[in-house]
């Protein structure tokens, strides 16, 4: 009866929900051996995968999608049938720079219209000036890192492929690098924003959960060649996963978790490090504190729900940036790849809340909203972009040239 | 052996692991080879080498960095894919487990290439040995001292030969199905907790 499950994944706070699966026991109960597998960059969960080390992995929301459309090496078909969760990210830039945005208007309040219009007149004056464009880093080209800077900068009318510079690099290298002048600012998830607050380096100045409310992070990818031969284990596995995140959201459980976590072989740092990813209570630096509704939600408004607009939003992000070509063709694989039937179909047996569509209008919510579901009441949103804008998953076309008028306007 | 005009850029932050590869590289006929211990402005030092074949470790973190810039930068004009043929799946799987990945300017021929990765695979297995024999070595000789060291305190709080000592500990691991070392280090340990039984 037993299954013998492996997942890759990276010490990133995100992994929790895999991590708390196997450490408090949601995995086993499933009948599921689960084993976890640490990686050193997403390079090497991709290559893993491909080859058969790994069954699961941890994986950036775009990553799967990348993977299907052919836009990195050696890469094998990958379905996501589960999300792990929403939000979680901040944009952290340097004591100088956040020095010249104050002088623009900036305020230590993390709305992303005046942090973005402050950017954009900083970049500016430092462009009248002769001086180099700033390098901003993310985690991966294919994150919603680097889609989620840019989709900000873009809203805010500076155009993030001519006015700055974008580098890749890993998490743990941020702080450092933008301690040592490597890099200016940088998106990446918690604890690393906050390490350069602690640090004294770096100013967070907004977060994920308002660029875009209650978005999506990091996803389980499954092969999908395992999928269709492994149907029992995946759906075993979907079941634990989904009362390890319920157990992951409640407050009453997150000091275990962050004493979960701080092990060597899992994320690996103190469990004071964690505190605001779990709490959505950041220090911002310079003395500034913010709590964040929604800064990070592993469980509640269904985020763990693969909606397919997610992915789509994704897609016509991969589009914007010149990553891939929009295409019919390679629209049906981004239509393809999350798997929401596969989701409902593992936990429809709980009885729980699932939301009865595959896709919704993202931004049309802009309050928490009771939607009808099987079984029990399911609570959506607010799922709204800073800028108002709504992504239609059924008005591709449109939004797809519609954005293209935003980046030319820049 | 076949002089070889590929440039080849090995980047590993293992000093010893990257100067081995070197070696066989060398040893296998190839003349430009360079060896990058720190990723810091690798951009531009891909933009001087040129290189026709990348070797890095799996280990290192800046892998995705690595493969952005392969794929945007100006520096490296030509696309530069993994391996040189992905149907060649043994050879993949090789590299892997090995630890190395690989990158190849897109257009070269298979058995140019190839040489250069099983080489690379064979030299990474042949670290991983030797790093595993000399962990092995060190951990034996830990147990050996810690081993005499439970010898001794045996000897003087029981009056015990040496012979007769070491028959106890043996007894002891084998009736709880342990190693001898884990209860020699277990009396080592419980000796210090309890006082001076030791001259130490």
């Amino acid at each position: 009866m037993g299954h013998e499950i492996t997942a890759g994944f990276m010490p990133l706070f995100d992994s929790a929900v895999l991590v708390a699966a196997r450490e408090m026991g949601f995995a086993a109960r499933e009948g599921i051996e689960l084993k976890l597998q640490r990686e050193t960059s997403w390079a090497n969960i991709r290559d893993r995968i491909a080859i058969g080390h790994f069954d699961v992995a941890h994986m950036l929301g775009p990553m799967p999608l990348a993977c299907n459309l052919g836009l990195t090496p050696l890469a094998s078909e990958t379905i996501v049938p589960f999300s792990l969760g929403l939000g979680g990210n901040c944009v952290t830039v340097s004591n100088a720079v956040w020095q010249g945005m104050a002088a623009h208007g900036a305020a230590p309040d993390l709305d992303p219209a005046r942090a973005g219009a402050a950017l954009r007149a900083l970049i500016r004056e430092r462009a009248g000036a002769g001086r180099d464009p700033l390098r901003f880093a993310v985690v991966h080209p294919h994150s919603g890192h680097n889609y989620e800077l840019r989709y900000w900068l873009a809203a805010c009318g500076v155009d993030p492929t001519q006015e700055i510079e974008i580098v890749i690099v890993p998490p743990p290298f941020m702080a450092d690098a933008l301690a040592a002048g490597r890099i200016d600012g940088y998106c990446v998830g918690e604890p690393w924003n906050s390490a350069s607050v602690a640090a004294g380096t770096g100013h967070i100045v907004t977060v994920k959960a308002l660029l875009w409310r209650n978005s999506p992070e990091k996803v389980v990818g499954v092969r999908k060649a395992w999928a269709q031969e492994n149907p029992d284990a995946l759906a075993a596995l979907l079941r634990a996963l989904h009362h390890s995140a319920r157990w992951c959201q409640d407050p009453a459980n997150h000091q275990e978790l962050a004493a979960v976590m701080a092990q060597p072989g899992f994320l690996g740092l103190p469990p004071a490090v964690q505190m605001p990813i779990l709490t959505g209570h950041l220090d911002l630096g310079g003395g500034a504190e913010w709590a964040i509704d929604d800064f990070f939600v592993p469980f509640d408004k269904a985020a763990n729900f693969p909606w397919k607009s997610h992915a789509l939003w994704f897609y016509t992000q991969m589009v914007r940036w010149g990553h891939v070509e929009h295409t019919p063709e390679n629209l049906a694989i981004a239509r393809d790849c999350y798997r929401p039937d596969l989701y409902r179909s593992a936990l429809k047996p709980l009885g729980v809340a699932l939301p009865g569509a595959n896709a919704k209008v993202e931004g049309a919510l802009k309050a928490a909203t009771p939607v009808g579901s099987a079984g029990a009441s399911l609570v959506l949103g607010p799922d709204g972009f800073f800028d108002g804008q709504i992504f239609d998953p059924d008005e591709i076309d449109a939004y797809i040239a519609g954005q293209k008028l935003v980046r030319a306007e820049a | 052996m076949v002089r070889s005009s590929l440039a080849v850029l090995v980047i590993d932050e293992n000093r010893i692991r990257a100067s081995i590869i070197e070696a066989g590289l060398r040893e296998a006929g190839h003349e430009r080879v360079t060896v990058i211990h720190d990723v810091t402005g690798i951009a531009r030092r891909i933009a001087e080498i040129e290189p026709d074949v990348i070797v890095i470790d799996l280990e290192n973190p800046n892998r995705d960095m690595l493969e952005n810039m392969f794929q945007l930068s100006r520096a490296v004009k030509r696309p530069i894919a993994m391996f040189v043929d992905r149907s060649d799946q043994a050879s993949i799987e090789a590299a892997v487990d090995a630890g190395v990945s690989a990158y190849v300017v897109d257009g070269l021929r298979q058995e140019r290439v190839k040489p250069i990765l099983d080489m690379a695979v064979s030299r990474f297995n042949a670290f991983s040995r030797m790093a595993r024999e000399l962990e092995e070595a060190r951990s034996e000789l830990e147990s050996r001292k810690v081993i005499d060291r439970a010898k001794g305190i045996l000897m003087k709080s029981r009056g015990l030969s040496e012979e007769a000592a070491y028959t106890l500990l043996r007894k002891t691991a084998m009736n709880q199905n342990r190693k001898i070392s884990d209860i020699a280090q277990s009396l080592v340990t419980a000796a210090g907790l309890l006082g001076p039984l030791e001259d130490e």
